[in-house]
């Protein structure tokens, strides 16, 4: 019995000081890739603090020399910035909001009510999983062009809209609230939207914050759709106007850095503040239980 | 009774309503649309002669096409095994992390993920210049001479899929830690007691255990990369588009460029069909692993 304890320790002591060396080694290496992995962002934020003269020397320095704001200052006083941010702000929160709310709506009906029709719609959400949205753009300019609506608001967010997997995801939630609550609610008089309102939804707070924000997030970057159905530079998203101009820039890359910096600083702060609704999100959009 | 029944009905047609109406007019619509275009000469505004199957024969035959099928399908093999392979390394190394060092590390590879394309296009853009970009620090000394990355048709594709994996990456990787983060920890304890080393405790147990994951990341990451567009237009921009062109390119090259309507559709239908196939396929591999 002694010797067994006396072996098992052995090992223990063993392998944990073999275990401390390699876990050492292990931790520096994946310090190392996080640092190669984030360097390009790194590099930019740098770039975009820099005056364009510095930019383009020739020598390497990790911190900018005479750091500044000018590229930033230019970027928002002589460029259409400020519009294209209000476009992409109005665009991808409506996107979420509508999306958010149609989903909630739809789910409830799937999960909860007997229709109609039921079964055909669920197949055939979960069937629209495999249609390769980019394969439509053709026939989504055609549409929103025939309704006159290029280089509108709606124009931009309204194929925007088809998003079956926040629907599957919201079913599921509902799904799983017990069957007692529903009953209670009912047996009180509670019609099918208060239930919807003010007990499903609230009990899921937590998926409409993760949905809401990944939605908001894919809003907000969306490139190729925006880029067709935007004329003019007043009416692009942010995601557009940065690329769409950079001629008039030239070479000028602590501007266009400083323009890609704030382009990207909104969705960056959301996912920095929520990481966990992030995480969640994306774990349930894969089917893969948070 | 009745009357409830008939109240259910009508709530549910409520709730429906406004998802199948954008469903129908922006999905099943265009979908069916886009067949009926393809077999006419249209341009892209206005109405066109129909000719039957000669956008598909012509399909056929078509040089750029059978560029695009090549050089998407060989985007989908630079980025989608081996991304996922970078991933799970990724995830092996940030889930021996805990609290606060985790989420730090976890956000440096995670955070290009949330990044618009356009931006990671502009960064990308800055680091290979062929002039002032950092990376030619590291390209000047093996290649001899700086190199203009994005002029140069054998750098055009391989670079913009490094680059995709840098970008798009993050996804497998939160997906690998959600997998590694379900296998039971005893296991690994009975494995230690045993003095299992650590490669045996991840051939063992780990790769066993992360398979169905493996399996999600490399069916999602290629259904996404077959529909590769943004990048490859954005850095070939100015280029010779037509020697790196992708198949989503092709859509937009001949309905937004060169206004055939008919013949852009004809295209869309064929990317259509080969990313069904694959969906399918890959819905037949899931249902078959879960009825094990």
């Amino acid at each position: 019995m002694t010797a067994t304890t006396a072996d098992l320790s052995r090992i223990a002591v063993r392998s944990s000081r073999f275990g401390d060396i390699g876990a050492i080694l292990l931790t520096i290496l994946t310090i190392i890739c996080a640092v190669v992995w984030f360097f390009p962002l790194y590099w930019a934020l740098v770039t975009s603090f820099k005056y364009e003269n510095d930019v383009l020397s020739k020598s390497f320095s990790l911190l900018p020399e005479h750091p500044t704001l000018t590229a930033y200052i230019y970027m928002l006083t002589h460029s259409r910035l400020l519009t294209w941010y209000l476009n992409s702000t109005i665009v991808a929160v409506s996107t979420t909001v509508l999306v958010v709310l149609m989903a909630a709506c739809c789910g409830y009906a799937i999960s909860q009510l007997r229709f109609p029709g039921r079964k055909l719609l669920w197949w055939l959400i979960l069937a629209s999983f495999m249609v390769p949205v980019p394969a439509l753009i053709v026939n989504h300019f055609i549409i929103i062009a025939g309704v006159q609506l290029l280089n509108t608001y709606p124009g931009v967010v309204l194929p925007q809209m088809i998003a079956p997997v926040t629907i599957i995801i919201y079913k599921q939630f509902f799904d799983s609230v017990p069957r007692d609550f529903r009953e209670a609610a009912v047996m009180d008089g509670a019609s099918e939207f208060q239930l919807l309102f003010r007990i499903f939804l609230p009990m899921n707070w937590g998926v409409t914050t993760a949905l809401a924000i990944v939605t908001f997030i894919g809003a907000w970057n969306t490139f190729l759709w925006p880029f067709l159905a935007t004329k003019t530079e007043d009416m692009m998203t942010v995601t557009v106007g940065i690329v769409a101009v950079q001629d008039a820039f030239g070479v000028y890359y602590a501007k266009l850095l400083a323009g890609a910096v704030l382009a990207g600083l909104p969705v960056a702060t959301a996912y920095l503040i929520f990481q966990r609704r992030v995480t969640q999100a994306i774990t349930l959009s894969a089917g893969i239980k948070g | 009774m009745l009357k409830s029944r008939r109240n259910e009905i009508l709530t549910a047609a409520v709730l429906v309503a406004p998802f199948v109406a954008i469903y129908g007019w922006l999905f099943i619509y265009p979908t069916l649309q886009m067949v009926q275009l393809s077999l006419t000469d249209a341009p892209l505004i206005g109405a066109g002669n129909w000719i039957g199957s000669e956008n598909y024969a012509q399909l056929l035959s078509d040089k750029i096409f059978h560029t695009a099928v090549w050089n998407t399908s060989y985007f989908v093999i630079m980025t989608v095994i081996p991304g996922t392979a970078v991933a799970l390394a990724i995830a092996l190394m940030v889930s021996r992390l805990r609290g606060w060092a985790q989420s730090i590390i976890l956000a440096a590879f995670f955070l290009p993920y949330v990044l618009p394309v356009t931006v990671v296009y502009v960064i990308w853009d800055w680091m290979l210049n062929v002039q002032y970009g950092v990376l030619q620090h590291l390209i000047t000394p093996i290649m001899g001479q700086p190199v203009n990355v994005w002029r140069r048709l054998p750098w055009l594709l391989p670079m913009t899929a490094l680059i995709t994996v840098w970008w798009t990456n993050g996804l497998s990787i939160l997906l690998f830690l959600a997998g590694l983060r379900n296998i039971p920890q005893e296991i690994y304890e009975a494995a230690q007691l045993d003095g299992a080393t650590r490669w045996q405790v991840f051939r063992r147990i780990t790769w066993p255990l992360i398979w169905p994951v493996t399996v999600l990341c490399l069916t999602i990451q290629l259904i996404l990369q077959m529909k590769i567009f943004d990048q490859v237009y954005l850095f070939s921009m100015g280029g010779r588009t037509q020697a790196t062109m992708v198949l989503v390119q092709y859509i937009f090259d001949q309905a937004f460029v060169h206004n055939k309507g008919g013949y852009a559709a004809t295209i869309a239908v064929a990317l259509f069909v080969i990313v069904i196939a694959f969906s399918v396929l890959q819905f037949q591999a899931l249902r078959a692993r879960s009825a094990q």
